[in-house]
């Protein structure tokens, strides 16, 4: 064991004086973020914000009752922390508000609004003129909840006038009220329908360890680990491939000349390929936490987690040096390999819209398991919560790395 | 204890349909130091490989200091030390840092293991460069501190698999007196070679081997006796003008044993050397073949491998 250790301490301090590893290790995932980050306006302050005091601008060229009462429903007390409504007279300085990004969306209620759901003194509503909605589409969920509370209120409007041909009808049949009477009373149910004060907005937010107040969607959340856990796969193609260049160098016959066992040799190889890759991960979390502020969630279980990520990703390397013959062909295996584990675990994109049978594919990756553990533990999870993950990163390290091991040692590796 | 320290018994090594090493059987004495000399390909490190109990063998056995390779491998690395053809370090590693890994993949650790490792620097000449990276050394410099990492154990035999290739005379000199001290303190030592001149220097005994098999074995003087008293000439010519009928004139003058062409020399074993130059300058001549050197020598090992053989050592 002892001489294990010193060898995987040996291959750690030759990939540290390796500036091209490094390189690669280090700086890339950081560049690759950080570039990132600055494009989608992660550093800016004009990308997606928090769904709280979301900024809309309303303009009412109506006037009458329906859109009066819109216009209090984005007023409401009801909606104060969750939309910032700005009043404006001018729809193409609204749309221009949106266009630069200063609001998230314009609700333009335009002339004749509510003439087209209310009937008129001859009973007859007037022609229909939709609401306009102009949403930033960088922007879908806060344009979301505007829409939504726009359709809220129309549904409710709906209803309101559901209610009031409703209550006309019974009120004529009875002969409570006169024909002359059915248009104002119809119209009186309806705005009441319309003014309700309840609220058309329930906002709950949950979080998985019950805090009061769930984390502001970052979308460096995203691109970090996804980066990270990508360029891990690098760390360890190159670790597998630093056995078959010991073979090339000699140095791998020259330690077997010694009484060294090839357990040993294997075994600290395996130990070589995991410090580095945990020490390449411990090193990102701790920057992209210093330099961009992002959260990881509970120290231990990430700590956990990267320890059985690392692990799982070290079979994936030992089983390249097994099955390729020279450094170079690691190299090749290696590089695809990490582009397709990219893609598939999701570590360039969410994997959330792939199809089905994707969805069981990336499950080979230790990608997919990493960062499913990483974003539940970002949000709030446990240990507890990703205890499955690392089982199945363990299972993985296991099956890979026990194969590779047959595989070396019934393998003429010297000639 | 036995006077032998390394007995090969019908050592043999097939790489599938290549036989590498066929039959060899061998004994080293203690303190010796036994040359395997043969050209490139001839199996000397597949040899060495076997002993070292890198690689298994076909068939055979052998023994180092009492230990089967095949039976007790463990026990045999721990009494040799082997200097493998390649520069076998880790190059953005330093010598000191080499050094000291290697010593703890021998057992080796603490003061022991630094106080020796200054020793072996002090024997190759290196001292003042330990902390310098591997990476920096001259071609010289990376074979010395290989042949010290196989010195640090203090192992009772070590083995040498061309230690000398494609560097400096220089540096050629250094080894090979660091070799010759290596023995006087009383190291075995089995140094393979396609070097005439290193194993006429260094050697107690030669065994001469050539397509995987032993093909004779003795002291210099043992080995030059299987070619008498004959001559070695060898009269350089331009390859181009090496005809088959020049090479079949040369054979039918007076007194010579066997021809060979090739290196842009032809060399002929001849019963005098002296009295046969006149002939063979002559019948150069007359075959158009322009003499540029001339040589004679007395039997040494590249006459024994070229009577042996039909080809030079260097072919």
């Amino acid at each position: 064991m002892k001489k294990a250790l010193l060898i995987g301490l040996k291959d750690l301090i030759i990939v540290a004086r390796d500036r091209t590893a490094l390189l690669l290790m280090l700086a890339a995932p950081f560049a690759l973020a950080l570039g990132l980050g600055l494009v989608t306006g992660r550093f800016s302050g004009a990308s997606e914000t928090p769904i709280e005091e979301i900024p809309v601008v309303i303009v009412d060229q109506d006037g009458q009752q329906l859109s009066q009462a819109l216009v209090e429903v984005f007023n409401s007390a009801d909606v104060a922390t969750l939309l910032d409504p700005a009043a404006e007279s001018d729809p193409a300085a609204a749309r221009a508000a949106v266009d630069d990004e200063r609001a998230a969306a314009a609700v333009i209620i335009p002339p004749g609004f509510t003439d087209s759901i209310i009937p008129r003194e001859d009973g007859v509503p007037g022609p229909v003129v939709p609401i306009e909605i102009y949403a930033d589409p960088a922007r879908k969920i806060s344009s979301s909840v505007v829409q939504a509370v726009v359709q809220q209120f129309l549904a409710r409007v709906e209803s309101g006038v559901v209610a009031g041909q409703v209550a006309v009808s019974q009120l004529l049949e009875h002969n409570l009220i006169t024909p002359e009477q059915a248009v104002t009373v119809g119209q009186n149910v309806g705005l009441d329908a319309a003014q309700s004060n309840e609220s058309l907005v329930n906002l709950a937010t949950e979080t998985l360890s019950g805090e009061d107040e769930a984390r502001e969607f970052d979308v460096m959340a995203i691109l970090a680990p996804g980066f990270a856990v990508f360029f891990l796969m690098f760390t360890v193609t190159n670790g597998g491939r630093s056995l078959l260049d010991e073979r090339t160098d000699w140095t791998l016959q020259r330690l077997l000349t010694t009484p060294t066992s090839m357990t040993a040799v294997l075994s600290g190889k395996v130990i070589g390929i995991f410090l580095a890759g945990f020490a390449q991960m411990v090193i990102l979390i701790l920057g992209t936490t210093l330099l961009f502020g992002l959260y990881w969630g509970d120290l231990r279980a990430v700590i956990a987690l990267i320890a059985a990520t690392v692990l799982g990703a070290t079979g994936w390397g030992m089983l390249l040096a097994a099955l390729a013959r020279t450094p170079n062909q690691v190299n090749s295996i290696g590089t695809a390999l990490m582009i397709l584990f990219g893609i598939l675990g999701g570590s360039f994109a969410p994997s959330a819209n792939f199809p089905a049978a994707l969805q069981s594919l990336r499950l080979i990756t230790p990608n997919a398991w990493a960062l499913d553990g990483l974003a539940v533990l970002a949000l709030g999870g446990t240990m507890v919560d990703v205890g499955q993950t690392m089982l199945a990163l363990l299972l993985m390290a296991l099956l890979l790395g026990g194969v590779a091991v047959f595989i070396l040692r019934h393998k003429q590796v010297f000639f | 204890m036995s006077d032998l320290i390394v007995t090969t018994n019908n050592l043999s090594k097939s790489f599938g349909d290549v036989q590498a090493v066929r039959g060899v059987t061998f004994g080293i004495r203690r303190g010796e130091i036994f040359s395997l000399l043969g050209p490139n390909g001839a199996g000397k490190t597949t040899t060495i490989s076997m002993l070292s109990c890198l690689i298994e063998p076909t068939s055979g056995d052998a023994l180092v200091d009492g230990h089967s390779i095949r039976g007790a491998p463990q026990a045999v690395k721990e009494v040799i030390g082997v200097v493998p053809q390649e520069v076998a370090l880790y190059q953005s590693l330093s010598a000191h840092e080499n050094l000291l890994f290697w010593g703890q993949m021998y057992g080796m650790n603490g003061n022991i293991l630094r106080q020796r490792i200054a020793e072996v620097l002090q024997t190759v000449g290196l001292a003042d460069r330990a902390k310098d990276r591997i990476e920096t050394y001259s071609g010289g410099m990376k074979r010395r501190i290989n042949i010290a990492v196989g010195l640090l154990h203090r192992p009772r035999l070590v083995f040498m698999d061309e230690p000398t290739v494609g560097i400096d005379p220089q540096s050629r000199r250094n080894i090979l007196d660091t070799v010759k001290t290596l023995n006087e303190q009383g190291m075995t030592v089995l140094y393979t070679t396609h070097y005439m001149e290193e194993a006429q220097e260094l050697s107690d005994r030669i065994g001469i081997i050539d397509h995987g098999e032993l093909i004779a074995l003795g002291t210099q003087e043992e080995l030059s006796q299987l070619v008498g008293q004959e001559d070695v000439v060898e009269l350089r010519i331009t390859e181009m003008q090496v005809t088959p009928a020049l090479l079949q004139a040369l054979e039918q003058a007076s007194g010579v044993r066997q021809v060979n062409a090739g290196d842009g020399a032809v060399s002929l074993i001849v019963e005098d050397g002296h009295a046969a130059l006149p002939e063979l300058i002559a019948t150069s001549n007359r075959h158009e073949a322009r003499v540029t050197g001339v040589s004679v020598r007395e039997p040494n090992l590249e006459a024994v491998f070229l009577h042996l053989t039909g080809r030079a050592l260097r072919d």
